[in-house]
């Protein structure tokens, strides 16, 4: 198998660890405020998501046809340019992890290309404007339209109940939220494996390995949907710390009302051909249920830490990209180079995360004390 | 550049309208619920009647938001 090169297999395990990665930051999107409700204990919120993910891998196959999705020139693409960009991408989401910031793995991945292609093949193969249409603008419209779908949700929620005994209404919301978060992770699998299974099987096409316009082979996607489902079962704590008691504090209604929004709006996005970033959404329907309860706390630091850190995603994911992309075009040692540096880069991410461990038994333990601003009473 | 805006405000409006729906119809199912005697302990039990009414309009709150789940599951399954 001549059209197996190392370069193809450090692309294709590079993309599977990328999974993983995405895989366990997006844990929290959906089950950060059902383990902060109690609506579902820690380790059973995981396994949830995890088998949801894999399911959804395996509900839909249609991968992506092009790798950018016409960000970059796609016919300039080459396998070092992939590879370099998942390691961008992978490395942005072990900084953003280790944070505790929950942060778009899609738009990493797009800056990680960018990134390369602009040092692989000049800027004139960088589309800004569709880095405008596909990724700027959505990233600002996803948390504002969430938040604001969230926001009359929690209002609705809690005046429809107020005269209900809060018991009964705690136990019923939690109740509905293992449904609503059960949504959310399998809109989930059927979103992000896809991506993996596209980035490997575009790799395969492009080494002669697939003819063109085949689909994913039961290998790929087996391993993208394995990859992610396990990613998302090791949970990124730290970020399902941040969205389920950083941003706010959050109530079962609370939690239903956020968990419904993000739902709906991602697959009335998907669904109208405006493809919104899952993490964006499901971030800002927190927000806009935190301030659609009266007297709840948002903490504006941490949502301020949050957008930052989706200000910097293309820029940072773009120049780790580019690096990778210059080092490892010198051939299969630059290639190597860059796996072990990369490598050297988690295990260093891994350790400083051990300094203050974010586990299941101290997961919904309030992060470390920020001055709150109370919100004036919406309902 | 060509940013669909008529799509991006048709997103907002129909998830707005979806999540309003399935929130009231569950709050609104809940209230019925409670009513029926079921996790609120009162001192006055309801009449069998108004149990009966409670009963079917938190059922109908449920299974119409279940509905909705399931067009949801339709949507992501079928893409």
């Amino acid at each position: 198998m001549d059209s197996f090169s190392f370069l193809l297999v450090a692309v294709i395990l590079t993309a599977l660890a990328f999974d993983f990665t995405n895989g366990f930051h997006d844990t929290a999107n959906s089950m950060a405020t059902s383990i902060a409700t109690g609506a579902l204990s820690p380790r059973v919120a995981v396994a949830v998501a995890g088998v949801l993910n894999l399911a959804g891998a395996f509900l839909s196959t249609e991968v992506a046809k092009t790798i950018s999705g016409g960000i970059v020139e796609d016919s300039q693409v080459s396998l070092v340019m992939i590879f370099a960009g998942l390691i961008g991408a992978i490395l942005w989401n072990l900084v953003t992890w280790l944070l505790g910031l929950p942060s778009s793995s899609s738009h990493a991945l797009f800056g990680g290309l960018i990134g390369a292609v602009w040092v692989g093949a000049g800027g004139s193969a960088v589309r800004f404007g569709a880095i405008i249409e596909k990724i700027v603008i959505p990233a600002v419209a996803s948390p504002v339209v969430a938040c604001v779908v969230a926001l009359l949700a929690t209002y609705l929620a809690y005046v429809i109940t107020r005269r209900t005994s809060r018991r009964a209404v705690g136990k019923g919301f939690r109740a509905g939220q293992i449904g609503s978060a059960s949504l959310v992770a399998l809109a989930h699998g059927t979103n992000d494996a896809q991506k993996t299974m596209g980035v490997i099987t575009l790799a395969l096409i492009s080494t002669g390995a697939l003819s063109h316009g085949a689909g994913p082979p039961w290998w790929v996607v087996l391993s993208a949907g394995l990859a992610i489902s396990l990613g998302t079962y090791a949970g990124g704590w730290r970020i399902i710390r941040t969205m389920g008691k950083g941003l706010t504090d959050i109530q079962a209604p609370q939690g239903f009302a956020a968990e419904t929004s993000a739902t709906a709006v991602i697959l009335a996005s998907s669904h109208m051909g405006f493809p919104l970033s899952t993490t964006q959404v499901c971030t800002g329907s927190i927000l806009g249920a935190g301030l659609g309860r009266r007297l709840a706390h948002v903490r504006w630091g941490v949502a301020g830490r949050i957008a930052v850190s989706w200000l910097l995603t293309l820029p940072a994911a773009a120049a780790v990209g580019g690096v990778a992309a210059w080092v490892a075009d010198q051939g299969d040692l630059g290639v190597a180079l860059v796996a072990v540096v990369a490598l050297a880069a988690a295990a260093g991410f891994y350790v400083l995360s051990r300094r203050r461990p974010v586990n299941p038994e101290n997961v919904n333990e309030t992060p470390a004390p920020e001055p709150a601003t109370t919100v004036k009473p919406a309902a | 550049m060509d940013i669909n805006w008529g799509t991006l405000a048709g997103v907002f409006a129909i998830s707005l309208g979806i999540t309003a729906v399935v929130v009231v119809l569950f709050s609104l199912g809940l209230t019925a619920w409670s009513r029926t005697g079921h996790g609120s302990p009162t001192s006055h039990p309801p009449g069998l009647r108004h149990q009966k009414t409670a009963t079917a309009t938190a059922l109908l709150c449920f299974a119409s938001c279940l509905a909705v789940a399931g067009y949801g599951i339709g949507l992501i399954v079928t893409g």
